[in-house]
């Protein structure tokens, strides 16, 4: 009977059975950033331990670095804390830091695949929940708490049980306008967002052996959002030549060693799943949500739902939602007013999001409603976008063109909503108060439905927008 | 490392009602520029009870009814989202000591366990029937035993079943819930899974 990747790669880093039945996992690649680690370098301390394998652990700065004024201290003290205390702890304990003047910051998860350092058949685990992007290279990466943290630090492996497999098959082509953002949110309209607890979701498919690298990205970053803890694709040719050539990939003899192996950790042709769902590409169109979870989705040209039209174990949910988006049951998508349009994020921050969208915007504008931003995922993403053009398309538009981080997918810099502004994002949360403002409201789409929201200052279907057929 | 083993929880109750409630619901992001967990209790469900608040009414645990409860109960999938450990951290440091849900999100359950948190799940209509209890008399004292995997309340007679995972019903009832000591215990092997490894024993 064949082996699932996970399955294998679980085995290869088991290092051995705890006494409550959990596995001490190793965890070959520690992913670090200021806002969940100072507390666990704290503890790590506190315990008399030290950090075991620092050149193990890469750290970078996201989630409260400024996105307009970058130099330091920054006006926030707290920020400016936090971001001296990393450095801080790097500097002691020997760990890599991809600090903001070295020009490879930007948000842990496009740091680590764009470094190389996100590679295939590894453990990868990072404070935060969307760790499960570097799933995309056929990578085992969970989200941790602080004290798992620490754990890593000190040990180089946490205590965790072995999730089950469900695998979700998309095949066929998706029509033009469609893209790995709508996979993503129809998979877990239609599973749920609590769907995906106990399993890793393992995505498979024509659809997403067609998908670049990047869009595998975008789909494994919100398994997340359907309860799903891990999110993997198994890797193949797409993989290899992403990586090929980055500052962490292997080199000369080795990069062959290493594709054989990354060849072999792909999940065998016959390997056996707890569940198999399938979806069809050509049933998916471009969607938006319309509520508090990213389960609350509708296609573009469907209208937000009678709460007591749906299942019974949804409707409370519904009916919150409904009362934070003050957006009344019946309501089209289409038509929604704007006030915010934010491209960026972990989920849709990358180079290719912003090619997309710059591929259609040449000589458009904003709406003067409308307060646009991009934010680059990275310095990386930003320097290579500024020199094929690609900013300038931007800010010729009317977009606030701004330097890398999370920004306003969680509002913990300065860029928050105000009041009840509503959002259109290209994030991966639609939850209350996640963009910085309590009563703020945001929709959730991919970046070109962002960005045609952005020039006619409501919710658009961007097929019609951009005249894309 | 010695800790406490938890084998009963019992104070009273609040029921924070709702379903899908995440962890940036629990604690904000803005409360996150810390680097300690310190003084993250008061915060806990900050922006919810200003929404309500604001909607004219009052949030759970604004409620005076309810203070000094250390036991919460509330919907399915509790503490979805974010990873972010500040979320059970500021509950136990409100003052809650167990939390009671129809489901929880897979992160913020192992994080809880890990501080000493049970979080047990009873169906839905148990726990309809306890926070009609505890709204009616909110000082019955709830006990939840977790050697019996019950709840139950002083006074009146209620009694049900919970569920909670043996790999966190063990360790919390033997008092090695912070899984750090075994972790350490398993040095020598790690070191040698390392060496194993050829994508590390090459660093």
């Amino acid at each position: 009977m064949g082996k699932t990747l996970l399955e294998k790669v679980w085995e290869e880093h088991t290092v051995r059975t705890l006494p409550d039945g959990r596995t001490q996992l190793l965890i070959g690649t520690h992913l670090i950033h200021e806002v969940t680690s100072p507390q666990a370098f704290g503890m790590v301390r506190d315990l008399g331990l030290k950090v075991l394998y620092p050149n193990r652990t890469f750290a970078t700065v996201d989630h409260i670095v400024p996105t307009d004024q970058r130099a330091e201290p920054f006006s926030d003290p707290l920020a400016d804390a936090m971001v001296k205390e990393l450095r801080k702890n790097c500097a002691e304990t020997g760990v890599t830091f991809f600090d903001l003047p070295t020009g490879n910051q930007g948000i842990v998860h496009i740091v680590g695949p764009e470094q190389g350092i996100t590679q295939p058949g590894t453990t990868i685990a990072c404070g935060d929940s969307h760790t499960s992007t570097h799933g995309a290279f056929g990578a085992i990466a969970f989200g941790i708490g602080t004290s798992q943290v620490r754990d890593v630090l000190a040990t180089q492996t946490m205590a965790i049980g072995k999730p089950k497999v469900r695998r979700i098959n998309v095949d066929g082509k998706l029509a033009p306008g469609v893209y790995a953002k709508d996979v993503i949110l129809h998979i877990i309209r239609h599973l749920g967002v609590n769907g995906g607890i106990g399993y890793a979701y393992e995505y498979g498919g024509s659809t997403f052996d067609a998908f670049t690298q990047e869009e595998r990205m975008t789909v494994c970053n919100m398994a997340i959002e359907g309860g799903a803890r891990v999110g993997y694709v198994n890797p193949d040719e797409t993989t290899f030549e992403y990586l090929r050539g980055r500052p962490y990939s292997p080199k000369g003899a080795e990069w062959d060693a290493a594709v054989a192996r990354w060849k072999a950790v792909a999940s065998d042709k016959d390997a056996v799943y707890d569940d198999v769902v399938n979806f069809k590409a050509e049933e998916i169109l471009p969607t938006v949500t319309w509520g508090i979870t990213p389960g609350q989705a509708i296609f573009i040209d469907e209208a937000i739902p009678n709460p007591d039209d749906l299942p019974e174990k949804d409707r409370a949910t519904a009916h919150e939602a409904i009362e934070h988006m003050k957006l009344p049951a019946g309501t089209p998508a289409v038509g929604i007013k704007i006030d915010v349009a934010f491209l960026g994020s972990c989920t849709n921050g990358r180079l290719s999001d912003l090619q997309e969208v710059a591929k259609h915007l040449r000589g458009r504008k904003v709406s003067p409603t409308v307060k646009a931003i991009v934010v680059p995922g990275s310095q990386g993403v930003a320097s290579i976008a500024e020199k094929m053009g690609i900013a300038e398309i931007f800010r010729e538009a009317g977009f606030e063109w701004r330097g890398a981080g999370c920004s306003m997918c969680l509002g913990m810099n300065p860029d928050k909503l105000v009041g009840d502004q509503l959002c259109a994002s290209s994030s991966n949360r639609n939850f209350k108060g996640r963009q910085g403002s309590p009563t703020g409201r945001t929709m959730l789409m991919s970046p070109l439905m962002v960005a045609a929201a952005a020039l006619t200052g409501e919710v658009s279907d961007a097929r019609k927008v951009f005249g894309i057929s | 490392m010695s800790l406490e083993k938890i084998t009963q929880v019992t104070g009273r109750g609040v029921f924070v009602p709702g379903d899908d409630i995440d962890t940036d619901r629990i604690i904000p992001a803005r409360f996150m520029k810390c680097v300690t967990f310190d003084g993250l209790g008061e915060f806990a469900f900050a922006d919810a009870k200003i929404a309500e608040k604001a909607a004219g009414r009052l949030h759970p645990l604004d409620d005076s009814r309810f203070n000094g409860a250390t036991i919460l109960i509330s919907g399915s999938n509790f503490g979805c989202g974010s990873s972010r450990e500040h979320a059970p951290q500021a509950l136990y440091r409100y003052g809650f000591r167990a939390i009671i849900a129809e489901s929880f999100a897979e992160i913020f359950f192992g994080n809880s366990t890990t501080l000493g948190i049970p979080c047990v799940k009873m169906s839905k209509e148990d726990i309809a029937d306890l926070a009609a209890l505890i709204e009616k008399t909110p000082s019955i004292q709830v006990t939840l035993d977790l050697t019996e995997s019950k709840v139950t309340t002083d006074d009146v007679d209620f009694a049900a079943e919970f569920t909670l995972p043996g790999h966190a019903r063990e360790p919390l009832m033997n008092g090695r819930w912070d899984s750090i000591a075994d972790l350490v215990d398993g040095l020598q092997d790690v070191r040698a899974r390392v060496a194993a490894i050829p994508y590390l024993s090459a660093k």
